[in-house]
Parts: C-alpha cells; structure tokens; sequence
C-alpha cells in the first residue's frame, strides 16, 4: 500500500513515506483498550495515577487512556503533557527540536506516573522523560505505556504497557498513531 | 537574510526574517511555562560556557541574560569591567581572546560602540556571538521581548494560541514610538521586529531627537503627536537616555514632558484597548506620567518578565546543537 501519511514531524523536517499498514484504526483502538484494563488491574487505587504523555507523538494516546481509563476505573485521572527537548542527551549531535507546551496539572510527589509515548526506540526520549520527571517531585513509581515498542534500545529501558511489538530494522521508520501504524522510511519527498 | 539563528549569532534584528523572529517568539512560550515551574532550571545547555561582557553599565539586561543561562545550565563567566584589565587599556580584541583562551561557547556582549557585536564575531568565528546592546545601533533581545509581549497580550485578550497566531497579530497592527529616536538602538530593533512582522510604524519626538530619514528603517514621521496617539494600537515610549547627552538635544526636561510625555491627559486620547510600552528603567514624570506608567493599560511590567523567557530561547536555539567548545 502506498500511502503518504501525514504526521507533525518535529525531527528534521523528513517526510515519512509509508510501505506499509501494520495495524489499521480498529486494532489500534482495541490495543488502547487491552493496555487500560492493564492499567486497572495493575494500579488498583487509580486515585494517585497521573498520565503524562510526550510531546508530541505519546499526547493522543494519552488522551483516548485517560477516556479509556475514566469509563473502565471509574474515575477522572489527569493527563500531563511533557516536553522533553531541553533534557535530550543529543542536542549537539541533531538540529534543535522545536519544544512544544508542557502542564503537568500537579506535583507528581508520591504519585503513580504513567508516561505514555507513541514509538518505543532507543529510549533516550524515556530517559529525558525521567530527568525531566524528577523537577515536579519524586514518584512513588512511574510506568511505560507506548503504542509500539520496535526494539533497538541503547539504554535499559522496558515498558510496562504495549500496544504492539514490532520487531523492525533500524534504517526503517515506524509512525503510530490513532488512526494506524505503519513502516516505511524517511527521507526527502 | 537570515532564516533561523539555530546554531547562528544573533547580531541584528534587521537582517532576521519573519520565519526567524517567529521561531524565537514561539520557543520563548515554552520558555515561560519553564519559568513558572517550582524548578526553574532545565539542562538543555549542560556543560556550555556562556561569557557575559558588559563594557557599558547595564544591572537589568545583565541580570536578565545571566538569569537566561543559568536556567538552561550553562555556566556563566561574568567580566566585570570596572574591575577589569579593559580599565587597564586592554583593546576588545585582547580581552576576547582572553576569555575565548578560557573556553567558551557564547558570548553576550553588551558596548558602547556601534558594530561592536558583529567584530566580535570575526574574532572569534567559533563562538556564538549574542548581541546585548551596541551603541546607537541595535539590541535585538529587546526587540524581540517587545515583539513577544504584544503578541502574548493580544492573543490572550482574544482567546487565542499564540504559537498559532503566528504573525497574524502584528498585521495592520499599528505602532507608534516616542521620544529619543535618534540615540535609540531599542527603537531601531523595535521598528525592525514589529516591521518584519507586518505592522505600521510611525515615530514622534522632538526634531533633534529623530534621525535624518526613519524612511529608510520602514517607519515613517507621525506629522502630529496628539492625532498618533489617537492612530495606535501600541505606544512604545523610549527612555531619555541622559547618560548619553541627551538633554543637550531638549531645551529642559520639563519642556520634553510638556511637548512628548505621556501625561495623563494625552493617555487619554488613546483608543480604550491601546497598550502602552517602555524598555526601562523609566523617568517617571518624564517621559510618562507615573500614574499612567502603573495603570492597566501599561504592559510594562510584562516586558520585564518577558525578558528570561525570550533570552533563553535565544541562547537555546544559538548554542545548542552545536559542537561543544574545544
């Protein structure tokens, strides 16, 4: 299938183009779905659960957990937004990311912190995550929820949480988001 | 042309674009979130020296900068000059060479000699060169502060998403700017910013305070004060900078107030929504009316806490991504 698929790309200005559809709307959501009830039964006081999704990739899951979360647990759990360009370990080594905003609606002092993200990869953006965690208090304990997990990790790094594991080629690129995941590469139009 | 000060100096304001004014003034947002946090502190400049050198007195700008990289990590060599080997007859080229011999990745230079910035800049071509403020001929970050300040102010009076609006607020946006036209590199960056972005820019003072053709920076001659007051969405009043002579250039300071201060009575001639503006410090009673100066149509409190986030951003998006210093 070719398909251009449009996404908000903030890491150089590549065009994803996509070879193929690896999961379509219906199995994202039903993976979404699968990972919340995960969350209940791991987490069974959802009172001190705070989702925190990376910008910007992770916000859109975020955002269908935390309805997901409210109909399954029963209550209202509040969803962060992080930033995490000023905390990369490899701003000298790639063009400077463009921020996006970050509200995280509370102190995380105590509190059971769910980071959620789109693509797991190396897991430097996870590791900036943590650093930047640590300014709004120290959790009781935070957990991993992302979309797809494709492997290729430089740092010990494992999620809690996963929509898809996705064995894939470190040259190929993988988008995730509500509406699909699909591999393909990036490079100029 | 320059379309993104990524990795760049930040020398002028006149020679940046729209896309490149617009890029600081969107990062700056985030910059701002940063600096209501309980934590004000993130480590985006880890490991960068950032030398701080102010050949000309400046408590607030200094303060400002110093603030700006201590808040994204950097650590900050701060030459005092009054102290220095400068007082000693040390030329620029010396003293830079000095402190570049420490390591350095920046250096925020404020001077009294105009183009003082830009030589800097052929000394050491391996250093990020930040223009603080350089004799009668510019200083960006306050252009860009001022810039970011309306934009932050409209857009929040109508709903909007700043980093959305983009320039959008500055279209048709009409400025007028006060006073010491002549001496001022604020109003000389303040007209570049404001007219990259798509505002009117008009300029009123005594005829010995204002340059020989406003023409050529894209502003034009308001003809009638009064009637310009009435005109703007956007009053920017300039500081009489006695420091530099000005009252030579005005009969007293009583007659400047009487022809072009902003007295209460001529407040009242603007339209009910305008914003009034000053880079300070302000002569109160001088250029403004003390009372005006604090009422609610006065941003000028914003501009001065404006002042980290948009330094930041600066610094951040200048000398990050960039090799380090070796």
């Amino acid at each position: 299938m070719d398909q251009h698929v449009q996404r908000q790309d903030h890491s150089g200005g590549l065009a994803f183009i996509a070879k193929s559809e690896l999961l379509n709307a219906d199995e994202v959501a039903r993976a979404l779905k699968r990972m919340a009830h995960e969350i209940v039964e791991r987490n069974l006081n959802l009172e001190n659960v705070v989702l925190v999704a990376v910008q910007r990739g992770g916000v859109p899951f975020g955002q269908v957990l935390q309805g997901l979360l409210a109909d399954i647990g029963g209550q209202a759990i509040a969803l962060g937004l992080l930033d995490v360009s000023f905390y990369r370990d490899d701003l000298d080594q790639r063009p400077v990311p463009t921020s996006a905003a970050t509200s995280i609606p509370s102190s995380l002092e105590e509190k059971t912190v769910i980071l959620v993200d789109d693509v797991l990869f190396t897991g430097r953006t996870i590791r900036a995550a943590f650093t930047a965690l640590s300014d709004w208090g120290r959790p009781r304990v935070v957990q991993l929820a992302v979309m797809v997990d494709r492997g290729h990790r430089e740092l010990p790094i494992r999620p809690d949480y996963v929509g898809k594991n996705l064995p894939s080629s470190r040259d190929e690129a993988i988008v995730a988001q509500i509406d699909g995941v699909w591999i393909g590469t990036r490079g100029a139009q | 042309m320059i379309e993104t000060i990524r990795g760049q100096n930040l020398l002028s304001l006149n020679d940046l674009s729209k896309d490149a004014i617009i890029e600081i003034l969107n990062e700056a947002e985030s910059f701002v979130e940063v600096n209501e946090r309980a934590i004000k502190k993130v480590p985006a400049l880890k490991g960068r020296v950032v030398a701080s050198l102010f050949f000309e007195e400046s408590t607030r700008t200094r303060l400002s900068f110093e603030t700006a990289a201590k808040r994204l990590s950097a650590d900050v060599l701060s030459l005092a000059v009054a102290s220095s080997s400068v007082k000693k007859g040390e030329s620029l080229r010396d003293t830079i060479a000095t402190v570049d011999a420490l390591g350095i990745d920046a250096v925020v230079l404020r001077h009294a000699s105009s183009g003082a910035a830009e030589q800097v800049s052929r000394y050491v071509p391996h250093v990020r060169v930040v223009n603080a403020g350089d004799g009668q001929h510019q200083h960006p970050t306050q252009g860009l502060l001022d810039a970011f300040t309306i934009r932050q102010t409209l857009a929040e009076r109508r709903g909007l998403d700043p980093i959305a609006s983009g320039a959008t607020l500055f279209e048709g946006l009409k400025v007028l700017i006060v006073g010491d036209i002549r001496h001022s590199r604020v109003a000389r960056s303040d007209i570049a910013a404001y007219t990259t972005l798509g505002a009117e820019v008009r300029v009123a003072g005594p005829p010995t305070l204002l340059p020989q053709s406003v023409a050529q920076w894209g502003a034009t001659l308001a003809p009638n004060f009064e009637e310009a007051l009435r005109w703007a969405d956007v009053v920017g009043l300039l500081r009489l900078q006695r420091e530099r002579g000005t009252e030579s250039f005005v009969p007293t300071l009583n007659e400047y107030t009487t022809t072009f201060g902003l007295t209460q009575e001529r407040a009242s001639l603007l339209k009910p929504g305008a914003l009034i503006m000053h880079p300070g410090p302000m002569n109160r009673g001088v250029e403004v009316d003390s009372k005006v100066a604090d009422g609610p149509q006065a941003i000028i409190r914003r501009q001065v806490s404006n002042g980290v986030p948009v330094r930041m951003a600066v610094l951040y998006l200048s000398i990050a991504g960039l090799g380090r210093a070796k």
